[in-house]
């Protein structure tokens, strides 16, 4: 072994995702350790939460996941409403298992596109993905009038009703995109030069998974069946018939693999939602301002994993403590592990395919 | 499975220690914390370590750990309170790496020393700070915060 050297790799890196510092110790091209510095997008939002109302926290759940936000405020509110147990019209909980899946679609495209990107084919993957996520940023903005940051679900229900068409225009999405998914498998799942890059190259087995607690589409990669919506059914996902993809080796190539095939049972589960969205007002009748007591825990699946908060009231109209277990967070602990003994690309391309999102990480 | 039947076979298990059952978990002391996690990870498959925290009481930390086990479909959670003089408490890392991490976490806002951990520094706030954000005497008036980068190295 030769002298090792040390290369920073971010706070800056464009692979990074974000404000991620990765410390790598190198022999050679040879990755022998790795050491994650975050704390780059820390906002104190655990913080900023015992100081605001259940209500006015909202929109701070946007920014930790910021291309799933809606998911992020449905695991927000959901818990909120296990606390207080609030219950929710059947056309708000329709509504919201629309938004989310739709959100999982996009974010889920992000992902791909990005990933695409990381191991060297330049931009044309990931500007297919940002145009179809295009059409779908625009669906929500004319739903709730933002591009991002959704604020959309509300504690009880959501913020308004769809505006006429929106059923007709999802239609007409689905459509489009299931034509999209073949074009996405023959530009890249099978592609020699994609198949060199990724298969075979940062492989998770089952035990290393369950152990350091991954879950979401990194954690079906390694073979592990095993979805929320599906094995503790929040909402009304129980009355969906969707299929949970896994992966075998747990590789880079599977990751990726795991999120294009959960595109399309999003996609079913939204076809089976439109046809199903009962009558009623589905907007939030709830006080803005109500206190609380006891503790909750609840976790949804996100795009990323397992998104869950853990929140302890004692009576006042904040929260006494909200901790936010981010799955981002909890699927980065494990990749100095998976990129030792491998080249600095191969690490890019593994750190792609973890699909990081730094704000629900530093928080 | 339920809170009533895991509290039972640890008391089988452990009858000399005083636990304490809640509607949402369980409270056991400090000093068997590591004993009970073994247990609960080797006999009741409690495998995945979900999450780690604190709450803080003002007299008292509570930490909180949430174990699932996927066999038996259930969500535990299990408390121990640590007293604000001795805030030290044994690692549970070596178990579930994925504790690793989120008690470097736990340390770095509340300030709880993880004894045996492989690598207890600050994770998101900067190494030479003294603060612990989320206790609840900190003080948000008049904090300016200075944020300063670890330094490149290399």
């Amino acid at each position: 072994m030769g002298e090792l050297m040390t290369i920073n790799m971010g706070p800056q890196h464009p692979s990074t995702h974000g404000v991620l510092y990765l410390e790598l110790k190198v022999d050679g091209e040879i990755v022998v350790d790795c050491k994650p510095h975050l704390g780059y997008l820390h906002r104190g939002i655990e913080k900023i939460a015992e100081n605001r109302t259940y209500t006015q926290f909202i929109p701070y759940t946007d920014r930790l996941d910021y291309l799933a936000s809606m998911n992020n405020n449905l695991c927000y509110c959901m818990a909120v409403e296990k606390l207080l147990n609030i219950a929710v019209p059947d056309r708000a909980q329709y509504l919201r298992v629309i938004v989310a899946e739709l959100n999982r679609v996009i974010s889920h495209l992000v992902a791909i596109g990005t990933f695409a990107q990381d191991l060297g084919a330049y931009a044309t993957p990931l500007f297919y993905a940002f145009r179809d996520r295009e059409k779908i940023v625009e669906l929500f903005d004319s739903i709730c009038g933002n591009r991002l940051t959704y604020n959309y679900v509300r504690i009880g229900g959501v913020s308004a009703d769809i505006p006429a068409g929106t059923e007709q225009y999802i239609k007409d999405f689905i459509a489009y995109e299931r034509k999209q998914l073949i074009d996405y498998n023959e530009l890249l799942t099978y592609n020699v030069i994609f198949l060199a890059r990724s298969k075979k190259i940062g492989i998770l087995s089952k035990e290393v998974a369950l152990n350091y607690s991954i879950t979401g589409p990194m954690l079906r990669a390694s073979g592990v069946k095993w979805d929320v919506r599906k094995d503790e059914p929040y909402g009304v996902y129980n009355k969906f018939d969707f299929d949970i993809p896994v992966g075998l080796n747990g590789d880079s190539w599977d990751r990726f693999k795991v999120k294009l095939e959960e595109i399309e049972q999003s996609l079913r589960i939204v076809e089976q939602a439109i046809g199903s969205i009962p009558e009623g007002n589905p907007v939030s009748k709830v006080n803005r301002v109500f206190r609380g007591t006891g503790e909750a825990y609840v976790r949804t699946e996100n795009p990323r994993g397992e998104l869950g908060f853990y929140l302890v009231a004692e009576g006042g109209v904040n929260p006494y403590r909200c901790k936010i277990r981010s799955p981002s967070f909890s699927n980065l602990g494990v990749l100095p592990e998976l990129i030792r003994g491998l080249n600095i690309s191969d690490a890019v391309c593994v750190l792609g395919s973890l699909d990081i999102v730094m704000g629900e990480i530093d928080r | 499975m339920q809170n009533s039947e895991c509290f039972q076979k640890i008391k089988n298990k452990f009858p000399d220690i005083s636990i304490e059952e809640q509607p949402n978990g369980l409270v056991i002391p400090k000093a068997s914390l590591l004993e009970v996690a073994v247990f609960l990870k080797n006999e009741i498959s409690f495998e995945n370590c979900h999450c780690v925290t604190a709450v803080d009481r003002k007299d008292k930390m509570e930490l909180v750990y949430l174990l699932y086990s996927t066999p038996n479909h259930f969500m535990l959670t299990l408390k121990t309170f640590v007293a604000l003089d001795d805030l030290t408490v044994e690692t549970v890392s070596g178990l579930w790496r994925s504790a690793d991490w989120l008690e470097r976490e736990t340390f770095d806002l509340f300030g709880i020393k993880f004894l045996n951990h492989p690598d207890l520094r600050r994770i998101m706030n900067p190494d030479n700070w003294t603060d612990f954000p989320l206790r609840k005497d900190f003080k948000m008036e008049g904090f300016i915060p200075r944020p300063q980068s670890p330094g490149l190295k290399g």
